[in-house]
């Protein structure tokens, strides 16, 4: 679904995703090499190492998918 | 102290990083800019308040579920979970699915083909001008006053979990969901619905998935609920995790109700009637941009909508289970919101039923989720309240402006106007909140009141489609006698609690089990009058009932499509899986 322009719903949907993903695997790196002194609850899974990655990669791949450059070359195609 | 350091408050349940902060920040940053972005976009009333009728199933899908998770639901049925146990799954599952598919295959072709603005806009083709003046009245009142009314419960939370000022929460939040809706309408609504959406799982998905590896799957989260229960001597403690089975008589479970008010008042009329004629959730399928999208965009929200009581029961079970105060070990015990919330309450340190998905959430998410988590929060409550002032914009512009005040409104003047009511809508939801600041107990009146309306208005929507005997005289009748017997039912009750007996069945039944019951009774109510009443009148001609009664209307011919693409097949899956759930979980 399109803006109107070049930019679809799913392009900020990468966005959202991928900024947050990155924030947060970032922050997941620093506490592997400084833990926190008061960890919560299951921190030795690092969850957000594993989670910001995810999202990360959710992030990349829908604002690479839905790109305003692919989206244009996808409308120019149709029309 | 800097003034600025007055807005939050360092005693609270969690502490915010920067990274949090960063991230919350950036979502504000995120929703302007998309408000912006589709600002030209709107200049025309099918733009403003139908987003254009463009949208593919997928987008008007996850719309019409977003719209529905404001940070009440959120927080409150988490809470509830806590409170009734897995009961509280019935609202996501009979209480959504078999409705949601109803809509999709029976009722959207009509809503679809008669191409209305709203419901109301439905009834006056159907039934004239009366039915539509009450129910439109109605609706633009109890939207404007449940958006005041979340407004203020999410600013109280945010109060409680984070410590900041509720004034600060209030008015930055109402603000920017003005600022959006204002600018690009429905479209913008419905885009940031989307993207809610997505935070909503991104932030809340870890805590049931860590809960369980802590309690130990859902056999060792059984376990641990029974054990601490029995610690309690709270009565049957088996029963908080299972759906069916302890729904044989109204003692045998923590809500007091029986399956006879889950299966028919909360199955068969409050739900029907919230999914199906709430136009706050039906405008996002109205949006859709042809018939086959309009179909499919409810059966999309049905699958995600089985799969929320994951983010939303699951985490007030693993509070059952495994909350325990840090320091002595002693059980958490949560306590309801005006206990907790009053400055003894406070003082003792004791949490709301409504916390324990903050709470959970502060259990397992540090610096970076924690401020995601958060962002759910917010997000929960910024779709809700922009599906509540979005919807309000339409009604109010179309069946109140246009319909009773100014019959010759042109379209640019109906966009103007519905910018304004965008920002008055928020300025009048705030007020409400500042309002149900004043009177803790509103919030029960407006559930209330909620019920009073949307039950009746499902019998009268339904007989209008698929009845074609049903009469103007009849519609109108039997909306306003359903309304007032129910505002009948719930004041006997309040003026003699024993009452309930009559209304509810049972004196053990709770506030829960009474509106399941009423609804019930106002509903069959509307549908006998309504009956009697068309009997004895005029029946509109055949021929002006074109397009909106079954039996008149011509359904396209759906196109071919695969397997993958119909309706029916995938509504056929919902309705599958949604049945295994209920065995599963029996």
């Amino acid at each position: 679904m399109k803006a109107g322009g070049s930019l679809s719903i799913w392009f900020f949907t990468g966005l959202c995703l991928g900024v947050n993903g990155a924030l947060i695997f970032a922050r997941g790196l620093y506490e592997l090499v400084h833990p926190p002194p008061e960890p919560v609850v299951l921190f030795e899974l690092h969850a957000n190492v594993w989670w910001g990655a995810i999202l990360l990669i959710l992030g990349i791949t829908y604002c690479l998918h839905f790109s305003p450059a692919r989206e244009r070359k996808r409308m120019s195609g149709n029309s | 102290m800097n003034p600025a350091l007055l807005l939050f408050d360092s005693n609270t349940l969690v502490h915010l990083s920067p990274v949090d902060l960063i991230i919350i920040i950036f979502y504000f940053a995120l929703v302007l800019a998309i408000g912006l972005y589709l600002k030209e976009q709107a200049n025309t009333g099918e733009d403003f308040f139908m987003a254009g009728r463009e949208m593919t199933a997928w987008v008007a899908g996850l719309a019409f579920l977003s719209a529905n998770l404001g940070s009440l639901e959120l927080m409150g049925w988490a809470g509830n979970s806590y409170k009734y146990g897995i009961l509280a799954a019935h609202w996501y599952w009979i209480g959504a699915i078999p409705a949601m598919l109803f809509l999709a295959l029976v009722m959207m072709p009509f809503y679809h083909i008669c191409k209305t603005h709203s419901v109301p806009g439905y009834l006056k083709l159907r039934f004239g001008e009366g039915a539509q003046a009450i129910s439109s009245i109605s609706f633009a009142f109890m939207t404007v006053l449940m958006s005041g009314i979340n407004m203020y419960a999410m600013a109280v939370v945010m109060k409680v979990v984070l410590g900041w000022d509720i004034h600060f929460s209030i008015w930055v939040s109402a603000g920017t969901v003005a600022i959006y809706v204002a600018l690009g309408g429905l479209r913008s609504a419905i885009f940031n619905e989307v993207l809610q959406f997505f935070l909503i799982w991104a932030g809340a998905l870890l805590i049931p998935i860590l809960g369980l590896i802590e309690a130990g799957g859902w056999s060792g989260l059984q376990a641990k609920i029974i054990q601490n229960l029995t610690e309690l001597h709270v009565p049957n403690p088996g029963s908080y995790t299972h759906l069916w089975s302890t729904l044989g008589s109204f003692s045998a479970n923590p809500m007091g109700i029986n399956w006879v008010g889950i299966v028919f008042g909360l199955g068969a009329v409050i739900s029907m009637g919230y999914w199906t004629t709430d136009f706050l959730v039906v405008q996002r399928v109205l949006s859709a941009k042809d018939l086959r999208s309009a179909k499919l965009a409810p059966i999309i929200g049905a699958a995600f909508k089985m799969m929320v009581p994951f983010i939303v029961i699951l985490p007030g079970l693993l509070g059952l289970a495994l909350l325990r105060d840090p320091h002595t070990g002693n059980l958490i015990r949560l306590v309801p919101a005006d206990l907790a919330w009053s400055d003894a309450g406070q003082a003792q340190g004791l949490h709301s039923y409504d916390e324990v998905l903050p709470l959970m959430l502060a259990r397992y998410c540090g610096p970076g989720l924690l401020g995601l988590g958060i962002t759910a929060l917010i997000a929960g409550f910024m779709s809700g309240m922009a599906g509540n002032v979005s919807a309000f914009t339409t009604v109010w512009t179309y069946d109140i402006y246009g319909t009773l005040i100014n019959k010759n409104a042109s379209d640019e003047a109906k966009v103007r106007m519905g910018r304004w009511v965008t920002v008055i809508g928020v300025v009048v939801s705030i007020v409400t909140a500042y309002f149900a600041k004043r009177a803790p107990s509103i919030m029960d009146y407006v559930q209330a009141l909620f019920s009073f309306f949307i039950a009746p208005l499902f019998g009268t929507v339904i007989l209008g489609m698929l009845w074609k005997r049903a009469t103007p005289a009849g519609g109108w009748s039997g909306l306003l006698a359903g309304t007032l017997s129910s505002i009948g039912m719930y004041t006997w009750v309040k003026l003699d609690p024993s009452a309930v007996r009559y209304v509810a069945l049972s004196l053990d039944a709770q506030d829960q089990a009474q509106n399941m019951f009423r609804a019930l009774w106002c509903c069959l109510i509307c549908v006998i009058v309504t009956v009697v009443v068309s009997y004895l009148t005029q029946p509109r001609p055949d021929s002006e009932l074109k397009d909106l009664v079954y039996g008149l209307t011509r359904i396209p011919k759906a196109e071919h499509v695969t397997m993958f693409h119909s309706p029916v097949f995938w509504g056929v899956v919902v309705a599958v899986v949604f049945i295994i759930l209920q065995i599963v979980f029996w």
